[in-house]
């Protein structure tokens, strides 16, 4: 059947199973590839989104879970006032290697700030332990992300 | 950032061949990231539109655009950064106006010349480009020169270049490149260039930040698994649990009957669901009833290919390297150490899990995907596919992770394979599991070591000889010789540290049923626990402080002698610690470069290792962007301690144990040590960088485990059973 999803604003209609992952969704059907896949499990956090402002697993989450909830993707965050101040942050830093987990680790850390705008280092690992890194760049997200919260705002 | 979908779509050839994707980056300037199709014919477009190309990495056009085409593929190590930064010290221009692409398969373009190959790995892209890519900016610089000063009248001598122009300094005369493109194009390829001298030197040793970042951060980055030719499939895939064995029967009844599930296609080992999106693909596979025909190696086990390897060591190898007479020194030594020690398979887990997009047509092949070999691709394609290699066109993208999985062909002649039987484009996406369980591994290592010690404790003799596979004679047979290849010894011959009798073997075994590959580090990843863990085994039975002994040792390698003082200054070698917890050292010289890591762990009395701090000394030549050098130091770390304290993969009834994440797991955010990297100054040539962290860091827990419980451990990874004090 259809399911009606809001995405970025911008409200879309796929037909699929209800069962299907969002993660699928918004990279196959609706062609939104800065959303990545991981594992499939929610053990790596690389497909993270945020459901109405909550960082959210899409590869576990099925679009006849959503109903009316606002999805924000990686192409967006940079909208919100946290967003953005990751992203300036991230790029401050130099944080990204190869850069595939990235999405999911700024949307993780977006959520974070939105929410606690001053994390503590023990806020930042039960926030950002989900999302993992074979490059490595944990240190430099830590950084990162209390750079951001430096700016206040 | 604006991506061009609708050229890199087409998938109708003429049309792609033609266009290509160009993104460019909102935030952070000027970068523009092309994917450029292959198949254009670089000197052909200079000669039609006027463009300098002096050489296959340079194109500057009448529009002053200036490109630069990286012979190395970027999956992290920052090589689209420093790479650009050489070209552009020697061309002149700000970093912000260049465009970069990536480079088609063409071995006699852009063959790696530390390797022969077109291949990216073995830490060697600097190593190999120093001097080249220098040379090339510096040729077009040149003739960029050469074109104004023809045009003014002047000695070339009385110009000079900056920031994208060039300059004649006493009237003040200045042309952009752009302006002057057409005509330099037109002056001879000088034979030889003048490079800058070091202290010259504006970009190269500034920490420049990364061109392709913004991209990154903002989603727009294409990776090989993002790319959508349009009317694009996904399959997903199961391939035989067990290597080499064979589909037996297949039920696709209710696979076929899932929303969304275009075709099955089953091959002789493997079964692909095609569908809509990934997760139609996944429900069909799930719904898919497979019978498997196991094959031959239906009852493998780890411990058989063990008992393989062990027994391997008893007999004689071949002599990697030899000085003096270790038996005979052996035989008058005071004291004899003997251990053996042993290393596990190792999947890479790269974030991007493997695949690869294929449009399969009548005459020709059109490939998407990330690799650190495009040539190898394109070549084994072409004999998948039954065509001549100029048919299959291979675009290249972002690497998300390589780790050397990207070395390797198994997974386009797969979605080769799976193509043939699809009408349009067919992106084959693993899943974690099967990308785990169908990886091609770092290899197991044996090795059987011993030592004999003066009554100072001096090391006397040295022997050792280890089992294991080849991945060289494999993957480069060419530098297989002797029953020796460069990678399989690197780390175990040649050590800093003065041996007056020292005798290394090496005893090729390819395990059956389990494939093997290059993995960060790979031969060092091995040899370096072995050695380190080893040489402090000495310093324990000569009774003598781990870093004054290896200091004594190390006459003939000052290199060695000041990056291992470094460390120790730095993490406050001999400062006490709380009880439960230690620091080990550990010392190298490979990839090029010399590096003194110590880790300081806690061990709790269940077992648990923590590894909290690392600190790291580094001796890597010139340093071209020490921004990326620091980000790879800290990568490699973080790679190596992952592979300490988790890191392995077993075979049981010849199938992989080990799944996903939770099962193979890898270090977190809240596990990391903090790592603190201090950078010897030097003018020596640039070494390798992107493995050396990981290679270092693994006899530095190990060590650290042992000053902090005096237990000894020779396997990894860590077992933390036998760290567990009683209660």
């Amino acid at each position: 059947m259809a399911f009606a999803i809001k995405v970025n604003g911008n409200t879309h209609s796929v037909d699929v199973d209800g069962d299907t992952p969002l993660l699928w969704v918004l990279r196959d059907v609706l062609g939104m590839t800065g959303t990545k896949f991981g594992c499939g499990m929610a053990l790596c956090g690389a497909c993270t989104v945020h459901i109405d402002g909550t960082a959210t697993r899409s590869c576990i989450t099925t679009v006849d879970s959503i109903g009316n909830s606002e999805i924000a993707t990686i192409e967006a965050i940079g909208a919100t006032p946290a967003g953005a101040k990751i992203q300036k942050a991230w790029l401050d830093v130099d944080v990204v290697q190869c850069g595939y987990c990235q999405s999911g680790q700024i949307m993780s850390a977006s959520a974070l700030l939105a929410g606690n705008p001053h994390p503590t280092d023990a806020d930042i690992d039960d926030a950002m332990s989900g999302n993992i890194c074979r490059c490595g760049t944990y240190g430099r997200i830590r950084a990162a992300i209390k750079q951001a919260a430096q700016q206040g705002g | 950032m604006i991506l061009d979908r609708n050229a890199s779509n087409a998938s109708d050839g003429s049309l792609s061949r033609r266009s290509f994707l160009a993104t460019t980056a909102a935030v952070g300037g000027g970068l523009i990231l092309s994917l450029r199709l292959p198949f254009l014919d670089l000197q052909a477009e200079a000669a039609d539109a006027g463009v300098l190309a002096p050489n296959a990495f340079i194109r500057i056009g009448g529009d002053g655009q200036v490109v630069l085409v990286m012979p190395y593929v970027e999956m992290g190590q920052g090589t689209y950064t420093s790479i650009p930064m050489l070209i552009a010290e020697e061309l002149e221009v700000d970093l912000k106006q260049v465009r970069l692409e990536h480079a088609p398969p063409d071995e006699k373009l852009y063959a790696n010349p530390m390797l022969g190959v077109q291949a990216t790995g073995n830490s060697n892209a600097m190593r190999g480009a120093w001097k080249p890519l220098r040379e090339a900016g510096a040729t077009a610089r040149t003739m960029l020169i050469a074109a104004a000063a023809a045009r003014w009248s002047v000695d070339a001598k009385s110009c000079k270049s900056q920031a994208g122009e060039v300059v004649h300094a006493s009237s003040g005369r200045r042309l952009k490149y752009g302006e002057l493109a057409a005509d330099a194009a037109k002056m001879p390829i000088p034979a030889s260039v003048t490079l800058k001298a070091p202290e010259d030197f504006e970009l190269i040793g500034t920490p420049a930040k990364r061109l392709d970042a913004p991209a990154k951060v903002n989603g727009t980055a294409i990776f090989g698994i993002d790319a959508r030719p349009l009317g694009v499939k996904i399959a997903t895939l199961a391939q035989s649990p067990v290597f080499g064995g064979r589909v037996k029967h297949v039920d696709d009844s209710a696979a076929k009957a899932v929303k969304g599930v275009r075709q099955i296609v089953v091959l002789d080992d493997a079964v692909a669901v095609v569908a809509d999106h990934m997760g139609a693909a996944k429900k069909g596979l799930a719904a898919l009833v497979i019978e498997w025909d196991d094959g031959p190696h239906a009852k493998l086990s780890t411990d058989d290919i063990l008992s393989e390897l062990e027994k391997a060591t008893l007999n004689p190898g071949s002599v990697a390297q030899n000085i003096g007479d270790s038996d005979k020194a052996m035989a008058g030594a005071v004291t004899k150490l003997e251990a053996t020690y042993q290393v596990p398979f190792l999947a890479h887990a790269t974030m991007e899990p493997m695949n690869c997009t294929v449009h399969s047509r009548k005459d020709e092949c059109e490939i998407w995907i990330g690799t650190q070999a495009i040539a190898r691709i394109q070549s084994f394609a072409a004999k998948t596919a039954g065509l001549p290699p100029e048919k299959v066109i291979v675009h290249n993208h972002l690497i998300g992770g390589g780790f050397g999985r990207r070395l390797e062909e198994d997974v386009a002649v797969r979605a080769v394979q799976i193509a043939r039987h699809v009408d349009g484009p067919v992106k084959v996406v693993w899943t974690r599991e099967e990308d785990i369980q169908h990886d091609m591994y770092r290899p197991y290592w044996f090795d059987r070591i011993s030592a004999g010690l003066d009554e100072k404790g001096n090391p006397v003799a040295w022997k050792n000889r280890y089992a294991g596979s080849s991945v060289t004679a494999r993957w480069l047979p060419m530098y297989f010789k002797d029953g020796l290849d460069p990678d399989s010894t690197e780390g175990a011959i040649d050590l800093v540290y003065n041996m007056p009798n020292f005798h290394v073997e090496y005893v090729r075994v390819e395990p059956p049923g389990i494939p093997t590959a290059f993995w960060r580090s790979v031969g060092p990843s091995h040899n370096v626990f072995v050695t380190e863990s080893f040489i402090d085994e000495m310093a324990a039975a000569a009774k003598q402080d781990p870093v004054a002994y290896r200091r004594a040792l190390l006459d003939k390698s000052p290199r060695a002698k000041a990056v291992l003082d470094l460390a120790a200054d730095k993490a406050g070698w001999g400062q006490a610690l709380p009880k439960g917890s230690g620091r080990g050292v550990s010392l190298q010289f490979v990839f090029g470069s010399y590096m003194a890591q110590i880790a300081e762990v806690d061990v709790a009395k269940d077992g648990t290792v923590r590894v909290r701090r690392v600190v790291c000394a580094m001796d890597c030549g010139t340093v071209v962007n020490p921004n990326t050098v620091q980000a790879q130091i800290m990568s490699g770390i973080i790679y190596g301690a992952t592979a300490a304290l988790y890191g392995e993969i077993t075979l049981k009834n010849g199938r992989v144990e080990q799944t996903n994440f939770d099962t193979y797991q890898v270090l977190r955010m809240n596990e990391a040590p903090t790592v603190e990297i201090y950078i010897v100054k030097s003018s020596e040539p640039p070494g390798g960088m992107g493995e050396t962290g990981t290679s270092a860091v693994v006899p530095a827990i190990a060590n650290a485990i042992f000053a902090a419980t005096g237990k000894r451990l020779r396997k990894m990874p860590i077992d933390g059973s036998v760290l567990k004090q009683p209660a």
